[in-house]
């Protein structure tokens, strides 16, 4: 019996070696999944090269006063910007900042928008009506004018461009929560009706537990999925208001305003190496994370016959 | 029905007032106000107070509020500082460009998508399906100012098939057809922009609802009479796979209005996009404000005709 107990994984109860956790079902179902594959390790090679690359490249600030806007060759293979700047050491510099706009707004989207729909759902009434209320007011806002709005704001306010990185993250992430916070509530609303919250109930566990250690795990498919596929709506965002001028602006280089040269004729027909990789980048890791998000939809919906 | 539409414009009430109150006081964030930003440098001190006082803009916050929101009762969202113009005289001027260039992508999008959606989910994990499900989710993927500064550089300047910004040629004085297809000239490359970042929604939407109603008992009915497979598909089926779709058209609707302000702004389609950010560079944030409560209005009201249309298309929906 005691190597038997030895053997139980400590996740959300006792399971037994032979049966599979429900996140080893989960890799299973995803792994058959062509599609989803390819996008993660496309996500992989992305994340892994902006990460460790800028080790062995050219410093992001460091100029070839030699080579200016010098097409690709072997000492710059991406070939060099105005001032001479490596455009393939800068396309990965921007990638961290990109990546992780995209990451912490989402972040911030999830932590508020799952513990609002959470505290709605669970007590119901008056609360929940104010919750929603409020989520009824951010989601009739179109999403750009709101952040164009916030822009504005910034930009009058004079951000110093080292902080405007994380302003452009709190910004996404205190405007995108509103849908997320609503798919919780709907869950938490018929997921409390179960046994399990009678049992909860009965044991007089107190409120905050049963919200966050019953009732919000029951939901963490749906907060995988909508987190997944935010993230790729976020880095779209971050690189759209930043090919504006609006978002993360120069000298921080990000995937969106590497692009903002292309404003310029000379630039976009005589120069694509300075524009067209930022743009594919974009598009690979959106899309890399599209594929991604659908493949755990599907692997995560146990009603789901395939 | 008239009960539950009366019902659903009185609860916008207390939504557009938390819109307004939202909208006005991220502004309030911003430093300074409409006349500390770019103003004619020679203009004395007293002057400016006095057009302060005019403006209500030396008084307390919330009795600003209650100006703007008041004036909003009357129709009146103030006056727009770089255009020198009440702000819903601007955004009367523009919104229609807007509104022809969206309506036309929006249209082209439903035609094009709705027939991929319904092949798609007769012929479920197929090739065609497959190879959509993929072209959908590029459309979704690629940022639409990259798109498009794609097809600038590939069709305006490389082969010089279609102009590269605009919405007329300049100088042009044609009227009548000669007029529509100079538009049309221009609208092609922001069109094909925006019906492609579109087209992922619709099809999605219709494969998803075509699959549910094609496992439904009726359809076997229908089969099984002997009926050919077109006719149940196209006549039984579609139908009401389509009641869904409906509630698109309502969604849509704000967006027909704002959903295109980075492709306007790339095309330099004289639309809403560019005005918005011609106000955010230029402070006016009166046409700001005013662009924004226009569009959070037409979210409530797009939501609910989208609500209402679902109801008159579909009779086991009943509105209370």
């Amino acid at each position: 019996m005691e190597t038997n107990t030895e053997k139980k994984v400590n996740i959300k109860g006792a399971k037994q070696e032979d049966i599979m956790s429900p996140w080893k079902v989960v890799w299973k179902r995803l792994k058959r999944d062509k599609l989803a594959m390819i996008g993660l390790y496309t996500l992989i090679i992305l994340v892994a090269v902006a990460v460790i690359g800028p080790f062995f490249s050219y410093a992001m600030e460091a100029t070839d006063i030699e080579n200016i806007n010098a097409a690709p060759s072997m000492q710059h293979i991406l070939g060099t910007d105005e001032v001479g700047r490596d455009v393939f050491a800068r396309l990965m510099y921007g990638g961290r900042i990109s990546l992780s706009v995209g990451i912490v707004s989402v972040a911030i989207e999830v932590l508020i928008g799952t513990i609002l729909g959470g505290i709605a759902g669970y007590y119901g009434g008056v609360v929940d009506n104010i919750i929603m209320r409020l989520v009824d007011i951010l989601m009739c806002f179109p999403f750009l004018p709101l952040l164009l709005m916030l822009s504005a704001v910034m930009s009058a306010r004079h951000v110093d461009p080292k902080y405007r990185i994380y302003v452009v993250m709190f910004i996404i992430g205190i405007i995108g929560w509103g849908g997320l916070c609503r798919l919780i509530r709907g869950q938490i609303l018929s997921l409390k009706e179960q046994e399990f919250m009678q049992a909860a109930e009965a044991l007089g566990l107190k409120d905050r537990r049963k919200i966050f250690r019953h009732l919000l795990p029951n939901t963490f498919a749906s907060i995988i999925v909508s987190a997944t596929l935010s993230v790729g709506g976020a880095i779209l965002t971050e690189s759209s208001l930043s090919y504006l001028g609006l978002g993360v602006t120069p000298p921080t280089p990000s995937w969106g305003n590497m692009i903002q040269c292309a404003q310029d004729i000379y630039t976009l027909t005589f120069q694509p190496w300075r524009w067209i990789p930022p743009g594919v980048c974009i598009f690979l890791t959106v899309m890399a994370i599209n594929l991604l998000g659908d493949g755990l939809r599907d692997a995560l919906d146990p009603k789901l016959k395939r | 029905m008239r009960q539950y539409i009366t019902r659903r414009l009185l609860e916008m009430i207390p939504v557009l007032i938390g819109v307004s109150i939202v909208i006005f006081f991220i502004f309030q964030l911003a430093p300074g106000d409409a006349l500390s930003g770019n103003i004619d440098p020679k203009m004395s001190a007293e002057r400016k107070a006095e057009i302060r006082h005019q403006l209500h803009l030396d008084e307390p916050v919330w009795v600003q509020y209650g100006y703007w929101a008041k004036g909003m009762l009357h129709g009146d969202l103030g006056e727009s500082f770089y255009y020198k113009q009440p702000v819903s005289e601007v955004i009367h001027t523009y919104v229609w460009n807007s509104f022809y260039l969206s309506l036309a992508a929006f249209i082209l999008s439903i035609l094009i998508a709705i027939p991929i959606g319904v092949v798609s989910a007769t012929k479920q994990y197929s090739v065609f399906d497959n190879a959509f499900t993929i072209i959908a989710l590029i459309g979704i993927s690629l940022p639409s100012f990259f798109f498009g500064l794609l097809l600038i550089k590939w069709f305006a300047y490389d082969h010089m098939i279609f102009p590269v910004s605009g919405m007329r040629t300049a100088g042009s004085s044609a009227t009548g057809f000669a007029a529509f297809k100079d538009v049309m000239y221009h609208m092609a490359l922001p069109l094909i922009v925006l019906t492609f970042g579109s087209l992922a929604s619709i099809m999605r939407y219709t494969r998803s609802s075509m699959l549910e109603v094609i496992r439904q008992d009726y359809i076997r009915t229908a089969r099984a009479k002997g009926l050919r497979e077109k006719v149940v598909i196209y006549k039984h089926a579609l139908r009401n796979a389509m009641i869904p779709i409906v509630t698109i058209f309502g969604m849509s609707l704000p967006g027909l209005f704002s959903g295109a302000m980075i492709t306007e702004q790339l095309f330099n389609w004289p639309g809403i996009g560019p005005i918005s950010l011609i106000a955010v560079n230029n402070r006016d944030f009166m046409l700001l404000m005013g662009i924004n409560m226009f569009l959070a209005v037409l979210t409530l009201l797009g939501n609910l005709i989208a609500d209402v249309s679902y109801a008159l298309v579909d009779p086991r929906i009943r509105l209370k």
